[in-house]
């Protein structure tokens, strides 16, 4: 865990420290879109949007995060180190043997990561389960699920989707980083895919800051949201 | 004698109503046996619709916001269906849940092999940390779903139709001596001992019977055995647990006969009865394979 002069120092880290970060586990100075797909989303969810901090990563009140698309997780670790969920040291020896830092993410081993992923379709049914324990607990708080177009591909996200929006989960947001990367791309039919199964739908920007905040910020009663994030193709 | 599979769904109801913190999440599957719990407590008491691969992570999903999920469908789509699901759901996010299968090997003799899962304990036996029980009787249902709903840790229950004429207390890591005899020892799982029982008449061996099968009773295998001869009955996959016998023994030199449900696959419908004899796994075809074993030269004259 960090202490407290790290989380002191993490505190006065930003946005444009992520870069550097992030060239501490690739040795890039320069990084391409797909590294960074999922950085300004990530940005903006922990410095803007959700209700945890690292003296919060135990309390049944704070609201949840799920990596479900745990492939290239450099942008994710670099918010967990900047805003003080895990020391920056750790990052240069990432993906080594006695690192906790894998090229997915182990919940068991990083401060602040909520599950462990890498096999995709799994992070947005683990995460119905949890909205109807937060909601069967009255719990307030939400559950914000990140996964890529192309895990879309997971027919597990079909049946996610189906209940979630069956049972009203109002608790729950899935934000849809979309870079064009699945293999048989049809332009513009994820929102119309949750919309057709009773979620409410928001198409933004993915490196616009204020329209990211705005529509993940966003709780319609009754419905599930998704955001889709829309980002440079993967080509 | 009650029903094993009822007693499993009254059970979970009761823990439902009792503890706020126990989940009940299903897929389509013994519906029947869940309305009412379902309508006193909508938010804890999930029918997840024809979705396995969701209901597994949905329990787990459960469990990682605080609470205690039991986790249920046939053992064919819980199971093996949903294997990875179980994996990294519960194992990988280390969490807890009490997974409770039905049907078994053959209790679905006539849906034939799609509603059939001999593999079931094989493949919860990759993985660390799960404890498994297979009740031989209603009584033992009702006791193993108690225990595992009041623990933290990761439970396999597998509940089937054929049961035993006895219940024995449920203690985990515990096997029961039924009786004691100078030759060979048969281990008896689950509903095999009253068929091991009716096999043995007459034969000089020692019955233990084990309704929770991992963790192993190694220690009083040990405790128990006279000539070193181990016969294993398990109602799955043959020789599922015969690597724990192997490892509870490697310092004796022993022989060891494992039996259960063969991997072939039988094209057949029929009852329950026939598949057991079929896989030699009624009394008659027990009878046959531990008398073998124990005089090997006469069986083969």
């Amino acid at each position: 865990m960090t202490t407290t002069r790290e989380a002191a120092r993490a505190s006065t880290r930003g946005y444009d420290d992520l870069r550097r970060l992030m060239s501490l586990m690739t040795g890039d100075e320069k990084h391409d879109a797909a590294a960074t797909s999922t950085l300004d989303v990530l940005w903006v969810l922990y410095d803007r949007v959700l209700d945890v901090t690292p003296e919060t990563t135990t309390d049944p009140c704070r609201d949840r995060f799920y990596l479900s698309k745990g492939h290239g997780p450099m942008a994710y670790y670099a918010v967990l180190a900047a805003k003080g969920f895990l020391p920056e040291e750790w990052l240069a020896g990432w993906a080594t043997y006695d690192s906790p830092l894998g090229q997915h993410p182990d919940r068991v081993l990083v401060p602040g990561a909520e599950i462990s992923s890498g096999s995709l379709g799994h992070g947005l049914p683990l995460a119905v389960g949890t909205a109807l324990g937060l909601r069967a607990q009255g719990l307030g708080s939400r559950v914000v699920v990140l996964v890529g177009d192309a895990e879309l591909d997971e027919g597990s996200n079909a049946e996610a989707i189906q209940l979630a929006g069956a049972l009203a989960l109002a608790n729950l947001t899935v934000v849809v980083v979309d870079n064009a990367s699945t293999s048989y791309h049809r332009p513009r039919t994820i929102a119309p895919r949750f919309a057709h199964e009773g979620w409410h739908t928001a198409v933004v920007d993915g490196r616009d800051h204020v329209a990211l905040e705005t529509a993940l910020s966003r709780r319609v009663p009754g419905r599930p949201t998704v955001v889709v994030a829309e980002v440079e193709e993967k080509r | 004698m009650r029903d094993p599979r009822e007693t499993f769904a009254v059970t979970a109801a009761r823990l439902v109503d009792e503890d706020l913190s126990v989940a009940l999440v299903y897929a389509e599957i013994s519906g029947q046996y869940f309305r009412e719990v379902e309508r006193r407590h909508p938010d804890r008491v999930v029918n997840v619709g024809i979705r396995e691969q969701l209901l597994v992570n949905v329990g787990a999903g459960f469990a990682l916001s605080g609470m205690r999920p039991v986790v249920h469908t046939f053992s064919s789509f819980l199971v093996e269906r949903a294997f990875e699901q179980v994996k990294l759901g519960f194992g990988h996010q280390d969490v807890g849940g009490v997974l409770v299968g039905s049907g078994g090997s053959v209790d679905i003799s006539r849906g034939g092999r799609t509603h059939q899962s001999p593999g079931d304990v094989a493949l919860v036996d990759t993985l660390p940390g799960w404890t498994v029980h297979v009740p031989g009787h209603a009584d033992e249902v009702e006791r193993s779903v108690e225990l595992a709903v009041a623990g933290d840790g990761r439970d396999y229950v597998r509940v089937v139709a054929q049961q035993n004429a006895r219940a024995f207390p449920v203690a985990p890591g515990r096997f029961h001596v039924v009786r004691r005899g100078e030759g060979a020892t048969v281990v008896a799982v689950g509903p095999m001992l009253d068929p091991v029982l009716a096999a043995v008449e007459g034969l000089d061996v020692t019955v233990l019977y084990a309704n929770v099968v991992r963790p192993f009773d190694a220690t009083t295998l040990r405790a128990v055995l006279a000539s070193p001869e181990v016969v294993l009955v398990e109602p799955y996959l043959a020789g599922t647990s015969s690597r724990l016998v192997a490892d509870a023994l490697s310092d004796v030199p022993h022989r060891l006969l494992g039996l259960g449900i063969g991997t072939d696959e039988r094209r057949r419908y029929g009852t329950p009865e026939q598949h057991l004899a079929a896989h030699g796994l009624d009394a008659a075809g027990l009878r046959r394979a531990v008398a073998g074993f124990l005089s090997p030269t006469r069986a083969s004259a």
